[in-house]
């Protein structure tokens, strides 16, 4: 009795090593690449320090006080909405239009799904260095398809009410694929008993559309709103690439300006305050969220 | 499974009998105008996304004077090789190749590893606080790479890994999401083979390595190849981590091409876009089925 105890015992040690074998490395360094991060930016976000000098000097709020009376700031809150709103909004709803379409028994439309698609796998840097060639006033291709309407073309880039769309159409073209992607599973898992049984009680197009459809992509909209907005918190390579956060800040959002502050003018505290925020809003964007999610998502 | 139909119905080929759920907005019968209309958005969906992935390659191939030519040319009138030549004697594109290559490999190598192994681990043994360490790895999905750098950035300073492999690889060779991915594909394995193994005296390692890595193989060709087009597409962190010529990677060295030729060449440049574009296009044409599965597993569960 007393032996076999013992021997329980030894197996769950094994089980608890090989556990620590299995698993520690991973969690090791998601502790000193990720946890531990988030406790040293809120540091950070209360001193003073340009990362060169070996000084930190603890000003309290005061990087705080700072940024929330600026109208930089404040401009950069705002531009970091309206680039999340849109994104999400358009590539949602363009989305779901090209995975209604896509799902249709179309000859061709296994080809167009992985032309769709493909933009999501490739470079965002490479694809923003293809858009501000597409973009150029005087010899880009939009510039031909506007003249041919008779428009001129805007300076896209250079115009400071203009460069915030140029940015968040090529969000957009970049991530729309995925949209769809997560869409056209999302069709393929409604049964198929649901729409048979809404066709015998004489629902019409637009009856099925609004009573089956829709309801059963509740579920895939709710994980896409979120991935959605996450992926236009950290977009980053495209507005690098293609307008370096300007003109006059039109294009600086959360992201950015963490970036410009770290990196380009050494400034941790500000970059911290802005790391803080960051996190905070995503934290509790997600919170909401989830409580929202579980009296407005129906399981099909 | 859901994402199981999808998967069969974009693979080409003889097996797709599955047919199509219908959810037509027109009418449940094809009527002339519903086909017309669908042919016509199957054509705005290729000129939206695909016009501009054909721009690129064609200006690649364009000579400097018809590339500012308007109206523009739809292909090119004298196609040159000059511009794939120019690009690649004007940066050490053989140098980012070297680079980017070993990032990737480094990089998506640590993260499906482990995944394997971290799922394995959640999946089938007993240890103590299971449950909230899982949690924990799972609230690390919530907390994005960027908010991160700058903490990062300096703990690689301190290691003296400035501008080393290692500090573009180890910050990011942690996995939480394939660890989450894998961990819902085991629990779908049938235990009896599991139980049996176990029974003939086989250790944990022996049913990793032997019964769960061949049974798992498509979720872990899924995971692995949109770990290895993350690590290739990098741009952040690379950017941050390196500031000497030689240890930059394609997305960043094809980014200073631009800022040094932008406005000077856009064929050359377009040139330059597609040395770091193609091995991944390629990828996708290939692996294209296990690609999508991936990401549409991540959004449909039961």
């Amino acid at each position: 009795m007393v032996r076999s105890r013992r021997r329980i015992t030894a197996t769950e040690r094994n089980e608890y090593l090989l556990f620590l074998l299995l698993v520690g490395p991973n969690l090791l360094l998601f502790g000193v690449f990720t946890y531990w991060p988030l406790f040293y930016n809120g540091y950070l976000s209360f001193v003073r320090w340009d990362m060169l000098a070996p000084i930190k000097i603890w000003v309290g709020l005061d990087n705080y006080r700072y940024l929330f009376t600026s109208p930089e700031f404040g401009t950069i809150l705002w531009n970091t909405v309206v680039f999340t709103v849109s994104a999400v909004l358009l590539t949602c709803g363009i989305g779901l239009l090209m995975a209604l379409l896509l799902n249709q028994p179309l000859r061709g439309r296994v080809a167009v799904r992985g032309i769709v698609f493909s933009p999501v796998m490739l470079s965002g840097a490479a694809i923003g260095i293809v858009w501000i060639y597409i973009f150029d006033p005087r010899y880009g291709l939009l510039d031909f398809f506007i003249r041919g309407v008779g428009l001129r073309s805007p300076n896209w880039l250079l115009d400071t009410s203009w460069a915030m769309t140029a940015v968040i159409i090529v969000h957009v073209w970049k991530t729309l694929g995925y949209a769809v992607v997560i869409y056209l599973a999302g069709l393929q898992a409604i049964p198929r008993e649901l729409y048979e049984a809404a066709l015998v009680d004489g629902a019409g197009t637009w009856a099925r559309f609004r009573h089956v459809t829709l309801p059963g992509l509740s579920p895939v909209t709710f994980f896409l709103v979120i991935t959605t907005v996450l992926a236009a918190f950290q977009s980053f390579d495209i507005i690098k690439v293609m307008t370096d956060g300007g003109p006059v800040n039109a294009t600086t959002t959360l992201i950015y300006y963490l970036y410009e502050e770290g990196f380009v003018g050494f400034n941790a505290g500000r970059a911290g305050v802005a790391a803080v925020v960051l996190f905070l809003a995503m934290f509790v964007f997600t919170l909401v969220q989830m409580r929202y999610s579980e009296r407005s998502v129906h399981y099909a | 499974m859901a994402q199981v139909d999808f998967v069969d119905e974009l693979t080409p080929g003889p097996a797709v009998t599955q047919a199509p759920v219908q959810t037509s907005w027109v009418g449940h019968r094809q009527s002339w105008l519903s086909l017309a209309l669908g042919y016509l958005g199957l054509a705005a969906c290729v000129a939206l996304i695909g016009l501009p992935l054909y721009w690129m390659v064609i200006g690649a191939f364009k000579t400097t004077a018809e590339v500012y030519r308007m109206p523009p040319t739809w292909l090119p009138a004298t196609p040159t090789w000059t511009n794939f030549v120019k690009a690649w004697e004007s940066a050490p594109f053989g140098r980012y190749y070297i680079n980017t290559l070993i990032v990737t490999l480094f990089g998506s190598g640590f993260e499906i590893f482990f995944a394997i192994t971290s799922a394995y681990a959640f999946v089938f043994l007993r240890f103590p606080k299971r449950e909230w360490l899982f949690l924990l790895l799972l609230a690390a999905l919530m907390v994005p790479n960027q908010v991160t750098i700058l903490p990062n950035y300096l703990t690689i300073a301190r290691l003296g890994w400035i501008n080393t492999y290692q500090g573009i690889v180890v910050p990011g060779a942690s996995v939480a999401y394939g660890t989450f991915l894998l961990r819902q594909y085991y629990k779908t394995l049938p235990l009896d083979i599991l139980d049996a193994a176990r029974v003939d005296g086989a250790g944990h390692l022996r049913v990793l390595w032997s019964i769960v890595l061949p049974l798992a193989r498509p979720a872990i060709i899924s995971f692995g190849l949109l770990s290895v087009v993350a690590k290739w597409n990098d741009f952040l962190w690379p950017l941050i981590v390196t500031n000497t010529k030689d240890m930059r990677v394609l997305s960043i060295g094809i980014y200073w091409l631009m800022v040094e030729e932008g406005t000077i060449d856009w064929g050359v440049v377009m040139a330059g876009t597609l040395f770091v574009v193609l091995p991944v296009a390629l990828i996708f044409l290939y692996a294209q089925r296990y690609i999508v599965e991936g990401i549409a597993a991540g959004a449909v569960k039961g």
